[in-house]
């Protein structure tokens, strides 16, 4: 049976369906936040929507992957093993996760400020730096799906 | 990584995308839902072919990357039962998605006419259409189906 094909126990699988559904979630949210914030064009009903499809869906589904990968690492023993035995996939898994999350945050607090700034009908200045952050968070998160997936090294 | 390995991550990377195209138009049917003007309507029209261009995306790159790797990989085969589940659903998701995007295509068509006629203020029967209860029965199936896709790849019942 090729590697590939191995069966994992049953045990891994419901944290494992968590872990790959706050991710889809979470770059769900990314595309719709992003899309509406780059085709708003200074609309500021779709300004305000780029914004809280970042906050209401992004958000609760890296919370929603995040939980779930430290329950399938912790169910597949990843924790007792030393770290320079650790694959490279796992290692940029964890890194974009959490790099990602803490960005993810702080494109949240800008956007945030931003929706506050075009209520008071001043510039969607700060929402554009919204968008440049969302697009970057969609390209690390591909890259962080495409090293889970092909597991390289 | 291996040819095999890029294919498996092509099929999963298809999955994300199938999804995110389903999440976002989640967020545009909640968006939707206090829209009663042509021209709101419509500005909702570049989002909707963004999740139109990935959910297309992911159904053809999760069924030939998948029918691929069932083929290439030893100890998988196009004829068992977890796979064979996974096409069937596929194909249900697929059709009922289509029909859900030609329930949701009635209120930009009514928001051009209404347009094209002057008229751009607020009105009830566009406001009825974008809030389709039939377009969110249709999109919920289809966005159980694609769970019940992802249950059935994670867990690959009877393999």
């Amino acid at each position: 049976m090729s590697v590939l094909a191995v069966v994992r126990p049953d045990s891994w699988n419901f944290p494992l369906y968590l872990h790959v559904l706050g991710a889809m979630i979470l770059v769900g949210g990314l595309v719709a936040g992003a899309s509406a914030l780059a085709f708003a064009r200074g609309d500021a009903r779709m300004l305000r929507l780029g914004f809280w499809a970042l906050m209401l869906v992004s958000f609760p589904g890296w919370v929603l992957m995040r939980i779930g990968a430290e329950w399938i690492y912790s169910r597949e023993g990843w924790n007792h093993v030393p770290d320079n035995l650790r694959p490279d996939w796992l290692g940029i898994g964890f890194l974009i996760a959490d790099v990602g999350g803490l960005v993810l945050v702080i494109t949240l607090i800008i956007g945030g400020i931003g929706v506050r700034r075009i209520q008071a009908g001043k510039g969607p200045g700060l929402l554009k730096a919204t968008l440049v952050l969302s697009l970057l968070l969609l390209a690390a998160y591909v890259v962080a799906v495409w090293a889970m997936a092909g597991k390289p090294g | 990584m291996g040819f095999d390995q890029w294919m498996l991550a092509f099929h999963v990377l298809s999955a994300f995308s199938l999804i995110a195209g389903l999440v976002v138009f989640w967020v545009l049917i909640i968006a939707g839902r206090r829209i009663d003007t042509p021209a709101d309507t419509l500005r909702l029209g570049p989002v909707a072919r963004v999740g139109t261009a990935t959910v297309t995306a992911g159904m053809i790159g999760t069924i030939v990357f998948g029918v691929y790797l069932a083929f290439a990989i030893d100890g998988y085969a196009i004829w068992d039962g977890w796979i064979i589940a996974a096409i069937v659903l596929w194909a249900i998701g697929s059709a009922v998605g289509r029909r859900t995007g030609e329930e949701y295509l009635h209120a930009p068509k009514k928001a051009i006419e209404l347009e094209a006629a002057g008229q751009t203020g607020p009105n009830a029967e566009l406001l009825a259409l974008n809030r389709t209860s039939r377009g969110v029965l249709l999109h919920s199936v289809t966005s159980l189906v694609a769970l019940l896709l992802l249950i059935d790849m994670i867990w690959k019942p009877g393999a």
